[in-house]
């Protein structure tokens, strides 16, 4: 493989030149880069150790195994969600997305497994592709196109399912309905699609091009422009992956309940926002991980399990206690950033 | 300056498509042919042409909107010329993208780094281009050796992994320039690279091009800064308003004859008395009302000292860039300053901010009268008496009464001519918006007054009556500052002229001197540093501080005054490391 680096550039010429070192950041703005990047992980643990201490039924393996179901389908539409955030952008359509490729799913499924698999995938990637068309091509803000995609998406599905009064189901004993409902070591299929799906996610995202594309055109759309990089194509294409994948989870979900239910995903974008920020990623764009956004959505999972622990307290506690966390979160992110800029 | 070699180097084959024939001349690399831009409401460029050879390194000269940046924009594929065409190689090529250029060779590095701040030193070098391994993913331990080898050839060692916005702004250049001249570059194309440079890092910065030109990569080079231009450049382009002035070998052309031609001022017009008259004598005696000293700011100001007699209007001249806007915002509290001092009436300033200047009895007219002042959907009552509210106001009600006799007092005394007090400032031209500015801080009866380009931008009848205002208003006893870009205009409407450069005070002119001709030799040939940091505005810091009196008051007639004498002694003269 022949070097990119012009050969000549490297080689020293005339005298050795002046060596111009930087100094290395210290110690205290790595241990808030380390933080930014892994404090969800932290926290998630520590509560998962405390919980395990507090209630019994916690750590059981029946309990993780519904925390893993739970927390599979919310996952798979925030790692589409990430890499529109890594972008600056924002995917509001994913809650309707999800319900609508669930009930595209559920209909297609009388057909056989591949249509009950593709169709959702074509109907909700078209509706990722628009969206990243009208943001990058018309140059339109991204939470006023999705905005609109999310009540299109919505209305679709009301008038598939005639106002959700027909619900269609997944054929009993079908291939379909075995993709959601079947389970390895009592985990579910799902799970294990997610976790394919979040590995093959962090590659793209940290090892290939198109992966450095997103970051760049998140940190300066500018420069990435100036660099010669086509921001509008990745643009396009990270809209399309959150409706594809946001599609997917809709389908997986469908396949699991064995039909299509047409009144789930409302707010689930917004679970997946914060999924995505809690796990460190900007939500200005130009930095962050799937990992984080896996921790995220195990730590949202989690919190949403020990209030159903507790028993006496309302489940639509979670809601608030998954609020404050958040805006711990984001607190947290600013004093982080600042000290790793050392200021 | 160019020293033969560099002939040599220009006629000799830089690679494999340059000319045969030592005795043809040198192949145009790039070229630009009566190329014109219009943007709304504007001829950016206007039928240029320009013509980069293969091996040189070209200064592209001009002042505030003169196209450089455009014309810029339009070698490196983001502007499409409306008319005209580029030519790579003797053949015609369109840009559509940034892209296209760069994969045709063309690099560009531009004022402000344009690189990622978030992502790490080595991805930003490979951005769009990362090797990959067999299984087609970013090869990081290639990328990451290959930009630290990059890197070390520039002299530069710092961690590939390392975010760039951790490193100085220096590095962060040379990141970019590395990046430029990675992708095979024929024609890189700086634009100003060294506005933000520590002398340290112009050093480094010159010795890499020294590098580049020794390899037959051509160089477009952008900046204000005379000394850089002399000591690297072979030829030089000079535009202005967006046209062609002049173009030729950089030796040939004069300091001040390149300084006239960029600001429009032809040298047989200069011999024109200061229009002054007698109000200036007359302050020059008396006390100053607002002394300032040691005005300094990172990469802008160093040290700038100047006083303000009631009755005068102090000049304030010097290049684009030099810290004259700076100079007034400082005065004005603007800008936060590392240190100086500013005394008004004989009281130190103790916080220098906005609310303490205005107190104080200072007012600026900003030069972006659209972006900072003016505020075209209020009437002209509104825009004049806002900045007095509180003072006429009791109790947080304004009484309408007092307003309008204000009102009315400065629109007749600044003929201010609007249908009534009530029309809105938008449908006013020019002119008339400068004056209702001006109207908004006399009303607050200041003491000083900074005008910062008042005549920008408005025709020539209310350019003549803003002048004559100007000149009225110190004759009753203000202390006026005045920046212009026009030479005719300082010279006509100053008393006294402090020329700026590199955010220092370079020179003086008093009394019989505030000519034309003074004022340009002043503008072109200080050169007050030391060789090793000339031109660069920030070496100002070290060299002063080195050297006890570092801003002689120039005599205007010697053109070679001993801060003239360039030291050719550093060895990092760029072509002196010409293999060839």
């Amino acid at each position: 493989m022949k070097s990119l680096v012009n050969p000549a550039l490297s080689a020293p010429t005339g005298a050795p030149p002046a060596t111009t070192a930087e100094p290395r950041p210290g110690g205290r703005q790595r241990a808030a880069e380390l933080l930014q990047r892994q404090g969800v992980l932290a926290v998630l643990v520590l509560l998962c150790v405390v919980s395990s201490f507090l209630f019994e039924s916690f750590a059981t393996l029946d309990n993780t195994r519904g925390i893993a179901i739970q927390a599979a389908f919310p996952a798979i539409v925030a790692l589409g969600m990430t890499l529109v955030i890594v972008t600056g952008g924002i995917d509001l359509s994913v809650g309707s997305v999800f319900a609508l490729g669930g009930v595209v799913a559920a209909w297609a499924s009388q057909y056989g497994f591949l249509p009950a698999l593709l169709l959702p995938l074509v109907v909700c990637g078209a509706i990722g592709t628009l969206n990243g068309l009208l943001v990058a091509k018309a140059g339109m803000a991204p939470f006023i196109v999705t905005l609109a995609s999310l009540l299109g998406a919505r209305g679709l599905l009301l008038a598939l399912t005639h106002e959700g009064a027909k619900t269609y189901l997944v054929p009993r004993g079908s291939a379909f309905q075995k993709l959601g409902g079947g389970a390895v070591w009592g985990f579910g299929y799902p799970v294990l699609i997610a976790l394919a799906l979040f590995a093959l996610g962090g590659l793209v995202l940290q090892r290939t091009s198109f992966g450095q594309a997103l970051f760049a055109v998140g940190g300066s759309g500018d420069a990435a422009l100036l660099m010669g990089l086509p921001v509008a194509r990745t643009k396009v294409l990270v809209y399309t992956l959150s409706g594809l994948l946001a599609g997917f989870a809709g389908a997986l979900n469908a396949a699991r309940l064995s039909s299509g239910v047409t009144i789930i995903g409302v707010g689930m974008e917004l679970d997946a926002i914060s999924a995505v920020v809690i796990g460190g990623t900007l939500l200005v764009g130009g930095a962050g991980s799937v990992s984080g956004t896996l921790w995220g959505v195990l730590l949202l999972g989690v919190i949403q399990n020990l209030i159903n622990q507790i028993g006496s307290l309302n489940s639509s506690y979670q809601s608030v206690v998954s609020g404050g966390f958040l805006i711990v979160v984001v607190v947290a992110q600013r004093y982080l950033s600042a000290a790793r800029r050392g200021t | 300056m160019a020293p033969p070699e560099a002939a040599a180097a220009q006629s000799a084959p830089p690679g494999p498509d340059g000319p045969r024939d030592p005795a043809a001349p040198p192949t145009p690399v790039l070229e630009a042919v009566g190329v014109s831009k219009r943007f709304p409401g504007v001829v950016a460029l206007d039928d240029v042409s320009f013509t980069l050879r293969a091996g040189e390194i070209h200064a592209l000269v001009g002042e505030n909107g003169a196209g450089k940046s455009t014309l810029i924009k339009i070698l490196t594929g983001v502007h499409r010329p409306d008319e005209g065409e580029l030519r790579l190689g003797g053949e015609a090529v369109a840009f559509h993208r940034p892209h296209e250029a760069q994969q045709a060779g063309i690099s560009t590095i531009y004022q402000e780094v344009n690189l990622v701040p978030l992502m790490s030193v080595a991805r930003n070098i490979f951005l769009g281009r990362e090797p990959r391994t067999r299984l087609g993913l970013v090869d990081f331990r290639r990328m990451h050796r290959e930009t630290a080898e990059l890197l070390g050839g520039f002299g530069i060692t710092t961690d590939p992994r390392r975010p760039l916005h951790t490193l100085g702004i220096g590095t962060q250049q040379m990141v970019a320039l590395a990046r430029a001249v990675s992708v095979r570059a024929r024609v890189v194309v700086m634009d100003e690279p060294t506005s933000s440079l520590e002398p340290r890092e112009v050093e480094t910065l010159f010795r890499v091009i020294g590098d580049l030109h020794a390899r037959g990569i051509s160089l477009v080079y952008v900046s204000h800064r005379m000394d850089e231009l002399y000591r690297i450049c072979d030829r030089v382009t000079v535009l202005r308003d967006g046209r062609l002035v002049h173009t030729g070998d950089l030796k040939d052309t004069g300091r001040v004859r390149l300084v006239s031609m960029m600001l429009g001022r032809e040298l047989a017009r200069v011999r024109k008395e200061a229009a002054a008259g007698s109000p200036g004598s007359a302050a020059a005696t008396a006390e100053p009302v607002l002394t300032a000293t040691g005005l300094s700011r990172r990469h802008l100001l160093d040290g700038v000292a100047l006083d303000l007699r009631p009755g005068e209007v102090l000049g304030l001249g010097g290049l684009l860039g030099s810290g004259r806007t700076e100079t007034a915002k400082a005065l004005a509290g603007a800008l936060p300053l590392d240190g100086g001092e500013i005394t008004v009436g004989g009281r130190r300033l103790r916080r220098i901010s906005s609310a303490a200047a205005i107190r104080a009895g200072i007012s600026l007219l900003p030069e972006d009268r659209k972006a900072e002042g003016i505020v075209p959907g209020l009437s002209v009552r509104e825009n004049i008496v806002l900045a007095a509210l509180p003072r006429l106001s009791r109790f947080g009600f304004v009484s309408r009464r007092r307003q309008d006799r204000v009102v009315d007092v400065f629109m007749k005394r600044l003929r201010i001519k609007a249908a009534s007090p009530e029309q809105k400032v938008g449908e006013l031209s020019g002119g008339n918006q400068q004056k209702v500015l001006l109207a908004r801080w006399l009303c607050l009866e200041p003491r000083v007054l900074l005008l910062d380009e008042p005549t920008r931008g408005i025709d020539v009848g209310a350019k003549a009556e803003v002048q004559t205002l100007i000149d009225e208003l110190a004759a009753e006893g203000l202390a006026v500052l005045l920046i212009s870009s026009e030479l005719e205009e300082l010279v006509e409407g100053a008393h006294r002229i402090v020329v700026l450069r590199a955010g220092a005070v370079a020179g003086e002119l008093t009394g019989d001197d505030v000519t034309e001709g003074a004022l340009l030799t002043v503008l072109a040939e200080t050169a007050p540093q030391a060789p090793a940091q000339a031109g660069a505005e920030t070496a100002a810091a070290d060299a002063r501080r080195a050297a006890p009196d570092p801003a002689p008051k120039a005599a205007p007639a010697a053109g070679g005054g001993p801060a003239d004498v360039p030291d050719q002694a550093p060895a990092a003269g760029p072509r002196e490391e010409d293999p060839r």
